[in-house]
């Protein structure tokens, strides 16, 4: 089977100057990989690096040391080295990201939030509007939404329109980051049928999920972070 | 992705006598690509703006520009008349001040058809009717066409500054605080206009700011400047995410949260 996303020997830690220089070690030679049609579940208590990990693959965070390997058209791309363009490109094509919450635009109506990816990628208007609509109607968005900016949106409205962005293109890679912490039964069970849906297409999923519901229908294998933790190796 | 990049800015140094304007600032701008520079007032993110723009002369460095034609030109290498034809036809340059880049006393519609005619468009009607259409994509009423810009508010004086810029179909903009001094509603207002026209248009733009939100909303790589020299680059929401220097870390951590 296909392993589009390579995490091999990566270390990061904080420097806080402004807190006299103090260094704090997030995780220590984190190697692992994610096969296509798999997901991933990361593990391990709060505050042990699931979403700096995760942020570390999407080159949201720098690393200190290893490397991240994704294989991006028909090449393999290193994150963890590769310059802003890139990352960029990469980002475009082959690696998908749903954060925790939704960062917004001011003026920009979610139907259009969820629609930019596709745009981005070159496909026109009409389309992506036409699967931005389907998605959301799909995640039970009101309709009478579709047309504003999600800033007013209740915290599981938002996190909809986070989910629709995410999943709207075919990229290969799949970051998801609690995406069900703030849905109803309903929609979390919609969000369970996507994740598989993906999966089917052959998409390499690396998730959180603190959900158990959740984690135990969509989850191939638990990667504990705690084992990466340098804390761990000093308590 | 595109293989050649549109700037290649070399070693740009500026003093003023004694004193570092900015030093030793090297990068490549990439077609499509928007750039931020941030700093705080001082920190010569307008001096090197000015510099790569060629509105000033840097002491030492070179500034490298791909032209339609393919060839590479080097910016300090050409003469005036050629230079000042590039400016008006393949750049723009939005001031913070919208009169420093606006003619304060003539029509809105003679400031966007101004820059029409400067590249050989003659036939008045065609100039009006562009002049309307552009007015309109910066959400100014056609029927402000025969009004000054003295009789504009702030936030459509940046407008109608960001029209007379574009109505060229410019490649490269050089934008200088292009939000200071409006009220936040404006400033979003002006925000989304500007990144819908980046993306539209496929523009590629260096934009000096303070303001780190302007940075994060419009731009995909940034640069922080202190005491003239580049501190810290790299992709914008990795620089402001996780910044690795002091003084980024101290700028970043400044923000006031709402």
């Amino acid at each position: 089977m296909a392993t589009p996303l390579v995490v091999s020997e990566v270390s990061k830690s904080f420097t806080m100057h402004l807190r006299d220089g103090i260094r704090l070690p997030v995780v220590a030679d984190v190697s692992f990989s994610v096969a296509s049609g798999e997901c991933v579940v990361l593990g391990g208590p709060s505050g042990i690096g699931k979403s700096s990990l995760l942020k570390m693959i999407y080159g949201n965070y720098a690393v200190d040391t290893g490397q991240i390997l994704v294989k991006h058209e028909d090449r393999i791309v290193d994150l963890a080295s590769a310059d802003p363009r890139t990352i960029l490109d990469v980002r475009r094509a082959t690696l998908g990201y749903v954060s925790q919450f939704l960062r917004t635009v001011p003026r920009v109506a979610a139907l259009d939030v969820v629609a930019e990816p596709l745009l981005a990628r070159g496909e026109n208007a009409a389309s992506a509007r036409k699967r931005a609509a389907d998605l959301l109607a799909k995640l039970n968005l009101p309709r009478e939404l579709w047309q504003l900016p999600p800033a007013t949106f209740s915290g599981g409205e938002q996190q909809r329109v986070n989910i629709a962005r995410g999943f709207i293109t075919d990229h290969a890679i799949l970051l998801l980051d609690e995406p069900t912490a703030s849905l109803d039964a309903i929609n979390r069970r919609v969000v369970i049928g996507m994740i598989e849906e993906k999966k089917e297409r052959g998409v390499a999923l690396l998730g959180i999920f603190h959900d158990e519901e959740v984690r135990d229908a969509v989850g191939d294998r638990i990667l504990d972070v705690s084992k990466f933790s340098p804390r761990k190796a000093a308590a | 992705m595109s293989t050649t990049p549109l700037l290649k800015v070399k070693d740009i140094s500026k003093f003023y006598g004694g004193r570092t304007g900015c030093r030793d600032v090297s990068f490549e701008l990439w077609p499509g690509e928007v750039l931020a520079i941030v700093g705080e007032s001082g920190s010569g993110k307008t001096t090197l703006l000015n510099c790569i723009s060629t509105r000033l002369l840097p002491t030492t460095g070179s500034v490298e520009y791909h032209m339609r034609d393919g060839v590479y030109r080097d910016l300090f290498r050409m003469n005036e008349a050629e230079r000042r034809f590039l400016m008006r036809t393949d750049w723009g340059f939005v001031h913070q001040n919208p009169a420093d880049g606006l003619r304060m006393t003539v029509s809105a519609g003679a400031n966007v058809g101004e820059r029409l005619m400067a590249v050989g468009n003659r036939h008045y009607g065609n100039i009006r009717e562009t002049a309307i259409d552009w007015l309109g994509r910066v959400e100014i009423d056609a029927d402000r066409v025969d009004d000054q810009p003295r009789a504009f508010s702030g936030g459509m004086r940046q407008r109608l500054q960001i029209a007379r810029n574009l109505v060229t179909g410019p490649r490269l903009v050089f934008m200088d605080e292009p939000t200071g001094g409006l009220d936040v509603s404006v400033q979003a207002r002006l925000l989304d206009l500007v990144r819908g026209l980046v993306h539209d248009l496929g523009l590629s733009a260096i934009i000096v700011t303070h303001d780190l939100a302007v940075a994060r909303l419009l731009s995909h790589r940034m640069m922080v400047m202190k005491d003239g020299q580049v501190i810290e680059q790299g992709l914008t929401d990795r620089v402001l995410d996780d910044p690795r220097e002091p003084y980024t870390q101290l700028l970043v951590s400044s923000i006031l949260q709402v």
